[in-house]
């Protein structure tokens, strides 16, 4: 199990713990995380999980790949550390992991 | 003797058909509503099933969940270009628009309006729609019969397209009727030929331009002609290319929610378990709208033209061929949807329906059109208890607008 934080756009913290091998996505679906709807399941075709990445940990989740990217791209609020977070991984070095949920999902 | 002519789908039994000769692109399959037997037979027997003649032409059908999940998100292989509806454009009168494109014109061009539907933006226009919402209601009749589609669902879908490309509103009802000559030509009964439906969208082309004129000299407001105009990667397209935006946006915002509007209604008095549930939870609102959109499923299919060979559920799919993206089938896609032909107001995962397509083209107003919806049921259920269908719905004689255009229903008040 590794720790994973969201923040909501309002500051609400959510603290859960996410087991090795599920994404950043279901881990907050499966703990009734609010602000992220998922609405293709986890297939990178919606951009609906969008979540910013707390900057200090951009290094270890990396950077989106092309089909993400492209996805990314349509969303009018996306920044630099954002992400799908159906496209991130629960791995133990994500142990801690903060990301901050966007106001609105697109 | 008779030249043989292609059967027609209703008067067979989709049990047996042979399965070569199912075509479900037919018109009456869409008016009489007997789509869904063939396209259970084909998600089946036939998930990726190649229709060698319609009227149409060739095309192969893609009706389970899962493979038009594959094609949506292949764009390299499955372009948008030169449409995407079944029926191909005409030569001599090309509408381009965005959604026919692919990246990177397509993701300029879209950037350049999709601000005015995004969530920020929408939270300004919920006061605005809450509004005028309840004054469509409250000049509704009580205990009379009337026609929901056109006093209702075209009312507010066309009041909202008109706000949101800031149209003369006395005029907005030229927004529906374009909307109409827009998808349906001569065979659909809205015009008379295909002379009359071109004339027609001309005279739109010359109503926006005036439009286009009077706001591309002054500052960029947030309307969408505006944005056209001032947008770079629009601001220089030409006349055909801006009427096809147009089309595009006019149809997408108008011929889509108008659906769920009415589609709704229907789905309510076909279960009146549910109605019951809507009635002792509004809070259940939010879940029904998603389910209203896959149940009824405005939009029945996309098409894609493949740009190169490929394998898609172990069909040989050649450069070149059409593909139509059966929306109305992947969302009864029992292996994809817990008891897809039952509606539930609160199902779980509702929102994971194909409706609003997935991938690049995912539809841009998705949240517009649920702010819309569930607006309406809030205000409908402060209201009535029950808007009673009296009748059969009328349904459009087409397989890309999957919708009514009458619907005579009954007002109960609290």
């Amino acid at each position: 199990m590794v720790k994973i934080t969201y923040i909501e756009h309002d500051g609400t913290q959510h603290q859960i713990d996410a087991e090795v091998g599920t994404t950043v996505m279901n881990a907050a679906l499966d703990n009734l995380v609010p602000g992220i709807d998922a609405d293709c399941g986890g297939e990178c075709s919606c951009a609906t999980c969008h979540v910013m990445v707390d900057k200090t940990w951009m290094p270890k989740v990396g950077s989106p790949s092309d089909a993400e990217e492209s996805m990314l791209d349509l969303n009018p609020e996306r920044v630099e550390n954002s992400r799908l977070s159906c496209q991130i991984p629960v791995t133990d070095e994500l142990d801690g992991l903060v990301v901050n949920l966007p106001e609105f999902q697109f | 003797m008779a030249e043989a002519t292609t059967p027609l789908m209703v008067d067979l039994d989709p049990a047996t058909v042979p399965l070569e000769d199912i075509d479900v692109s037919q018109r009456e399959l869409w008016s009489q509503n007997k789509k869904y037997p063939f396209f259970k037979r084909l998600r089946d027997e036939a998930p990726v099933h190649y229709c060698k003649d319609s009227e149409f032409g060739p095309y192969w059908s893609v009706t389970r969940f899962e493979d038009i999940m594959e094609v949506e998100q292949n764009w390299q292989s499955f372009s948008s270009d030169p449409t995407i509806v079944i029926q191909d454009p005409e030569e001599d009168f090309e509408l381009p628009m965005f959604i026919a494109m692919d990246p990177p014109k397509h993701d300029e061009q879209r950037k350049t309006v999709q601000g005015v539907v995004a969530p920020r933006n929408l939270q300004n226009l919920e006061g605005t729609i809450r509004s005028r919402v309840q004054t469509i209601l409250d000049d509704l009749p009580v205990g009379e019969q009337f026609n929901w589609v056109d006093r209702v669902s075209i009312e507010l879908t066309t009041q909202m397209l008109a706000t949101l490309f800031d149209f003369p509103f006395e005029d907005r009802r030229k927004l529906t009727r374009w909307s109409d000559v827009a998808t349906g030509g001569p065979e659909t009964g809205i015009v008379e030929s295909e002379e009359q439906r071109r004339e027609e969208l001309y005279e739109c082309l010359e109503y926006f331009t005036r439009l286009w004129q009077e706001r591309e000299g002054t500052e960029e407001g947030i309307d969408l002609i505006s944005m056209l105009a001032h947008g770079d990667a629009t601001k220089n397209m030409d006349p055909q290319e801006y009427l096809g935006n147009l089309v595009l946006l006019i149809v997408g915002g108008n011929d889509t929610t108008r659906n769920s509007i009415t589609g709704g209604v229907i789905a309510l008095n076909e279960n009146p378990g549910e109605y019951a549930k809507l009635r002792n939870n509004p809070k259940v609102i939010p879940n029904m709208v998603s389910e209203i959109i896959r149940w009824v499923t405005p939009l029945a299919h996309m098409r894609r033209t493949a740009v190169k060979d490929y394998v898609l559920n172990g069909q040989q799919i050649k450069a070149g061929d059409k593909l139509v993206m059966w929306y109305a089938s992947g969302n009864r896609d029992e292996r994809a949807i817990d008891r897809p032909d039952e509606f539930i107001i609160d199902r779980a995962r509702a929102r994971q329906h194909l409706s609003f397509g997935f991938g690049i083209h995912r539809c841009m107003g998705n949240r517009l059109a649920e702010m819309q919806l569930r607006i309406l049921w809030e205000e409908i259920q402060k209201r009535f208890h029950k808007i009673e269908m009296v009748g059969e719905p009328e349904r459009i004689p087409s397989n890309f607008v999957h919708g009514f255009s009458d619907l005579q229903v009954v007002l109960h008040p609290h």
